[in-house]
């Protein structure tokens, strides 16, 4: 974990309420797709948590969705301006264990984390499909981007605008894959858990306090004992995880 | 050269900065980020006779000027805390550590007590007559003069070290349960514990936190914490640990002006995991800037 001012190099909108930001800075302390960075916002107490979607060696991108407050007051920000964020946080998805023909799921604002994990996986020279669900054509984002580091990618929607019309399972279900990769909102995560045919990785969401470890506010019970989604998460393997 | 040194209960510290217990963990977590040996000490996580869970999420939820929380005192258990969490903090941290103390009985309390007590890193107790969230415990002893004064003494009659008892803001007089605590032998007090309150998701029309309610800290009950301070260090004798809102080395000197020996600090290290290094290191220059030369002496300096 590191704590750093990053300069915001772009911050954009790709989707209805949903931003794309680049920060510039020191990314040593990220070494996994699935970990997170949490940024301190002026005028407000405790830091934002956000996935990270890409790094390199000198930017973070990240991907967020206007919904309160704090990202109102993001959104509003513009290239030049700084942000006090702490780095590298988070377990982040062990990709070492896809096989060789993994699928990813992403929905609405767990779309992003999977990019990261997409590219890893085809750099290691996997066949990967991504599924990505939304609930309408105006809320997509990300499936040229996903398609041109050479995954094949699967839209749903739940009104049927753009894609499968329905949600990520239903094309899930109809899939042969080896491994699966996923993040989303959590009655996704309860139907896929209900059709999902192998071992695999799900990203949890939950409201924190510190966000790397200190507090214990966003802990959760697991077969393998308590942990904390902050620290010990965002990311649990399948068999670990208590519905 | 300022001296920041001061002595809490017998026990000389480097300087007064003390991270608040539930804020810190069991220390090692920190010491990846700094040398925690820079502190005055660091009251551990509020650790009871058997492990706990605590409350379900959320636990958290974000205020003007601070924050609620409902974790509901999860911790490993005293057996756990003596096997695993204090070999971890001995091999970064070789100063007296301060053991954070919770109860559901007054045997509870001195069971818990009399284990730790032969830990040779232990330099206090600090008891929590004071958690706002967990039914049936905590806060209950500490919202009546006899309770808190009964934890007291079964404590004291169990330990050699001093016990410094924890106290809730949320009581209609502060100073007659911290009397009855030092009429019970208490060797200091810790306040103040977190303010009741809630917050309410517009969204769903329900309590943000799943408890419903929970402990409020940070910067917004800094006056709440020093007026209580002030209140109780003109009705007893025993050294006062002062906390409640503290994030800088000028709340630290506002805190012992109004009567604390000792100042810990709880939310600003969930929001700035260096708070209490930079607190430290920022503590000479403030001290130069307001003419204070050593510490010690202005404890109770506004009085």
């Amino acid at each position: 974990m590191k704590q750093q001012i990053m300069k915001i190099l772009s911050n954009e909108k790709i989707a209805k309420d949903i931003m794309k930001m680049v920060l510039e800075g020191d990314t040593s302390s990220l070494t996994k797709p699935g970990q997170f960075i949490n940024i301190k916002l002026s005028g407000k107490y405790l830091r934002r948590p956000i996935s990270v979607c890409d790094y390199n060696e000198n930017t973070i991108t990240i991907i967020y969705k206007i919904v309160g407050v704090g990202t109102e007051q993001m959104a509003e920000m513009t290239a030049g301006d700084t942000l006090d964020v702490l780095n590298g946080l988070g377990n982040g998805f062990d990709t070492s264990l896809s096989g060789e023909n993994p699928v990813l799921i992403g929905g609405g604002v767990g779309v992003p984390p999977m990019y990261g994990v997409c590219k890893e996986l085809i750099k290691n020279g996997k066949r990967v499909k991504v599924i990505l669900g939304f609930n309408s054509k105006d809320d997509v984002f990300y499936k040229e981007e996903f398609e041109r580091l050479g995954a094949e990618v699967f839209i749903t929607t739940a009104d049927g605008s753009m894609g499968t019309k329905g949600f990520v399972t239903d094309v899930l279900k109809g899939l042969d894959y080896s491994y699966f990769f996923t993040c989303g909102p959590m009655p996704m995560f309860k139907a896929v858990e209900g059709v999902a045919k192998t071992s695999g990785q799900y990203s949890f969401e939950e409201r924190m306090g510190c966000g790397f470890g200190a507090c214990m506010g966003c802990s959760c019970k697991t077969k393998y004992g308590n942990k904390r989604i902050c620290k010990d998460g965002p990311v649990l393997i399948r068999e670990e995880i208590i519905w | 050269m300022v001296n920041t040194k001061v002595e809490l209960c017998g026990i000389t510290m480097d300087n007064p900065v003390v991270p608040a217990s539930g804020t810190f963990g069991f220390g090692y977590e920190f010491a990846e980020l700094y040398d925690i040996n820079c502190l005055g000490t660091f009251s551990f996580k509020g650790t009871t006779k058997e492990p706990r869970f605590g409350n379900p999420t959320p636990r958290i939820a974000e205020c003007e000027m601070g924050m609620i929380n409902a974790v509901g005192l999860q911790n490993p258990g005293v057996d756990a805390v003596i096997s695993t969490e204090l070999p971890k903090l001995k091999a970064c941290f070789n100063k007296p550590v301060m053991a954070n103390v919770s109860g559901f009985s007054v045997e509870d309390y001195a069971y818990t007590c009399e284990r730790l007590d032969s830990c040779e890193q232990i330099g206090w107790f600090e008891v929590n007559v004071s958690c706002p969230n967990v039914h049936g415990g905590g806060m209950s002893f500490g919202t009546s003069p006899e309770a808190a004064a009964e934890v007291t003494k079964a404590v004291k009659g169990v330990t050699t070290k001093p016990v410094i008892i924890k106290l809730s803001p949320n009581v209609t007089d502060i100073v007659s349960i911290a009397k009855a605590c030092e009429e019970a032998g208490a060797d200091g007090i810790s306040m103040i514990n977190t303010l009741l309150g809630m917050r309410i998701d517009l969204k769903t029309k329900k309590p943000v936190i799943a408890n419903k309610m929970g402990g409020f800290s940070g910067p917004a009950i800094k006056p709440v914490a020093l007026r209580m301070v002030y209140q109780v260090f003109e009705a007893v004798e025993i050294p006062i640990v002062g906390m409640g809102g503290i994030s800088s080395a000028e709340d630290v000197i506002e805190m012992m002006l109004a009567g604390a020996t000792a100042v810990e600090v709880g939310a600003a290290n969930l929001v700035d995991p260096f708070a209490c290094r930079d607190i430290i290191n920022d503590l000479p220059r403030v001290m130069e800037k307001y003419g204070i030369n050593s510490l010690k002496d202005i404890i109770g300096g506004a009085h």
